[in-house]
């Protein structure tokens, strides 16, 4: 069976010092339909990787200036470089600084003589499991900052889970159900698209990570899986400009005549179970415990209140002076045996809620 | 029986997989390579300089075998494990018969590049 590769051709590096290796190599590459840029030693070689981008290097070992070890010792510590593969090309009797070039953290290698069909296979096959990884972290990106990101990426998807101080933050739209069914299907997605893209910026902005989205309705947790110890204080601010958001674009939607929603927003904090659930191959990072379920509780309550934002008493306690919150009083919880204290943040002249 | 210079079986195999017009571009790029780094190896010798020894050398034995220069490139690559041992003692002979080798693969390429 024919396989095509997803990945296509690709902007390779050649670093060789051998003239002879280098014509060699371009012949196989460009034939391939890759673009190639050469280097002619490692010092070369990191100069123009800091310059562009590229999605494989194909690097010889014995160079002078600075060698193959002493760039892959170099890629390995530079943050924007370390993902780029790295092919080793080496003659066949130096098997053992193969080895060393693969602990070092090298893709993979080929041997000189160069055999071109090898050279293709291993080339595309390098090309593809970059082109995956691409998409891996594109895919991470879209759900979380660039911080939890790298955060995710270097600690490898570890599924284990730890308590951590940090604040649960649950938002839906009131009576979705009813906007949903007084409008045509394609309204309701792209209502909802702009929603969330609405909703990300705001906690993004306030280092929260969205890490459910069910219906009309998300969770995010702020603190985690960077400690923050401004945790509460990006969360209330986050739900302050989520409120903001959707009343401009009420306006908007109002000028178009189309539907306005109000949202609820319910936060607590205090020491939450976070990890990641599922299995090896799917799994999503996220919180439960009782703090968890608390937000969820004053989200459904704000309906209730009538009040947009309501957070705990922990919350409120680590609110700076520029918040301003009422005190509800204690409040009887489902699930709780003791009442709680809620305050409803003021969300000011802009949003004026019933 | 005398020494096979150059293994034509590599050459016709090189260009099978490219065309005998990339070839001689190959041996030309060599035989206008080559020459420097006999010099750069005498150089290094001079100097007692083991690493551009054995670099220069590398490059030879990895020229050599490329274009089926077989005998040549294992000469070459015995001055690279001296360079690399750090002991370049009794380089100089080898150097200068590794020279002399060259002289026999250029004729061989060159009569080679010249065919068809």
């Amino acid at each position: 069976m024919r396989h095509d590769g997803k990945s296509g051709p690709g902007r390779l590096l050649v670093v060789d010092d051998n003239k002879v290796n280098r014509l060699l190599l371009a012949r196989g590459l460009q034939e391939q339909g890759h673009t190639i840029t050469f280097a002619e030693n490692g010092r070369q070689a990191l100069e123009v990787m800091r310059r562009q981008a590229f999605d494989l290097v194909l690097l010889d070992i014995l160079m002078p200036e600075l060698d193959g070890y002493q760039v892959l010792e170099q890629l390995t510590t530079d943050p924007d470089l370390r993902d780029i593969p790295v092919i080793v090309v080496s003659a066949m009797d130096e098997l053992d600084s193969v080895v060393k070039c693969i602990e070092m953290g090298a893709e993979d290698y080929l041997s000189k003589p160069l055999n071109p069909v090898l050279l293709k296979a291993r080339i595309g096959a390098c090309l593809e499991k970059k082109w995956l990884r691409d998409q891996q972290r594109e895919l991470i990106r879209k759900f979380a900052t660039s911080e939890v990101a790298d955060e995710l990426l270097s600690t490898g998807f570890s599924l284990g889970g730890k308590f951590v101080e940090a604040s649960a933050m649950f938002s839906d739209i009131r009576s979705f159900t009813t906007i949903a069914e007084s409008q045509s299907p394609e309204d309701t997605i792209e209502l909802l698209n702009t929603y969330y893209t609405l909703m990300f910026d705001a906690i993004s902005g306030q280092a929260g990570v969205v890490n459910q989205m069910v219906g009309d309705g998300l969770m995010a947790i702020f603190g985690a899986p960077v400690p923050n110890p401004d945790h509460a204080e990006n969360a209330v601010r986050a739900a302050l400009e989520m409120v903001e958001l959707v009343d401009l674009f009420n306006q908007q939607q109002a000028a178009e005549n189309k539907v306005q929603i109000q949202i609820g927003v319910g936060i607590a904090s205090g020491r939450v179970i976070a990890g990641y659930t599922g299995t090896q191959q799917r799994a999503t990072y996220t919180c439960v415990g009782d703090t968890v379920n608390l937000a969820a509780r004053l989200e459904s309550h704000t309906k209730v209140a009538g009040q947009p934002i309501l957070v705990d008493e922990n919350t409120h306690n680590q609110l700076s002076e520029a918040i301003k919150a009422e005190d509800l009083g204690p409040l009887q919880i489902k699930g709780k045996t003791q009442s709680v204290r809620v305050f409803a943040v003021r969300v000011g002249a802009l949003n004026p809620q019933t | 029986m005398p020494e096979i210079v150059i293994d034509r079986a590599t050459l016709e195999a090189l260009a099978s997989t490219t065309d005998r017009e990339f070839v001689g571009e190959l041996i030309d790029t060599f035989l206008e390579d080559a020459p420097q780094l006999l010099t750069t190896l005498s150089a290094a010798l001079a100097a007692q300089d083991a690493e551009g020894f054995r670099r220069a050398a590398h490059s030879l034995k990895s020229n050599g075998a490329s274009l089926g220069a077989m005998a040549f490139s294992a000469s070459a690559k015995e001055l690279e494990m001296m360079g690399k041992a750090g002991d370049l003692n009794g380089a100089a002979a080898r150097v200068e018969s590794l020279r002399a080798e060259f002289d026999q693969v250029m004729q061989a390429l060159r009569g080679y590049a010249n065919e068809a």
